[in-house]
């Protein structure tokens, strides 16, 4: 039993477990706690749920037109040199 | 970002390109351009040196398509480009050398912050020592008591913004830009363990700043 996760280790070890990169006895030690903490069950849903809302952030989906047209234009720089 | 080798229609469009093609260089930007736009701007900030970045890349890329061997993929080889050309202007605008190696290791080993406040978690005296205080309390799926969509993944892209150099780029890169994690430490030249160390810090302090907007419960 005293091998078991504390919470406040469980917090610091979420990112290798989400990452599938735990040693696999620490791996099952880490869902064992999760089974019967709702505490922790709760922040690794809320960590999943950071890193969907996260992946959603607006970006840029493409290029400036005046920076593309500079690029196109260097291309046909290097084709002629 | 997957995909550990060229495709055969990336190998066909790299032909068309070695001779010239400009339909096949356009095709490329447009595929392209704008991830390298955006990791321009992960390392440089400015959107005018992101430009610059950008542009030389294209060259670099260019110029170096006869040594591309299609061993990784097409996009893989860009934004390797970019991210070095970015790192050598990040250089220049007179930070000492901030995203070498030495100096990503040096953050990711620097002195240990906790994922949350440690008075969240009992203390050694209390009932079971290094447990919750109080459960975190779930978050609402209800739109109207949680923040709307948009204003989260501002809250997000902000708290990022305020990041330190290490912790921003990699969780852009990874849950921004969604590369994985061996392409990550690929490109920064950086351990996986060290990647794991920014990235977990990152993504501790955007929950952290999230948890009091998504949080249901009134106190």
């Amino acid at each position: 039993m005293n091998n078991e996760f504390k919470c406040q280790e469980m917090i610091e070890v979420v990112t290798n477990y989400l990452d599938d990169a735990l040693p696999p006895d620490e791996q099952q030690r880490f869902e064992s706690h999760l089974s019967y903490c709702a505490g922790c069950d709760t922040y690794v849903d809320q960590m999943r749920e950071t890193i969907r809302q996260t992946g959603l952030v607006p970006r840029e989906e493409s290029l400036p037109p005046a920076l593309r047209e500079r690029i196109v234009a260097q291309f046909r720089a290097w084709k002629r040199s | 970002m997957h995909g550990p080798e060229s495709s055969s229609s990336e190998t066909a469009l790299l032909a068309a390109l070695r001779c010239g093609d400009e339909d096949a260089f356009s095709a490329l930007v447009d595929a392209y351009g704008a991830a390298m736009y955006r990791v321009a701007l992960t390392f440089v900030r400015s959107s005018a040196v992101a430009d610059e970045v950008v542009q030389e890349a294209w060259l670099g890329a260019l110029r170096g398509l006869d040594r591309f061997e299609g061993r990784s993929a097409l996009k893989t080889w860009l934004l390797r480009i970019v991210a070095n050309i970015a790192r050598t202007h990040a250089v220049r605008e007179a930070r000492a050398l901030p995203f070498s190696s030495l100096e990503l290791a040096r953050e990711a080993g620097s002195e240990h912050e906790p994922a949350l406040p440690v008075d969240r978690f009992q203390g050694p005296d209390g009932q079971y020592p290094c447990r919750w205080v109080s459960f975190p309390t779930p978050w609402s799926a209800e739109p109207d008591t949680a923040l709307l969509s948009a204003e989260t993944r501002k809250l997000i892209a902000d708290t990022i913004a305020g990041l330190a150099d290490g912790q921003r780029i990699v969780i852009t890169l990874r849950d921004v830009e969604g590369w994985d994690s061996a392409e990550v430490c690929s490109v920064l030249k950086i351990s996986e363990t060290n990647q794991r160390v920014l990235l977990h810090r990152a993504r501790s302090k955007v929950r952290a700043v999230l948890e009091p907007y998504l949080t249901s419960e009134s106190p």
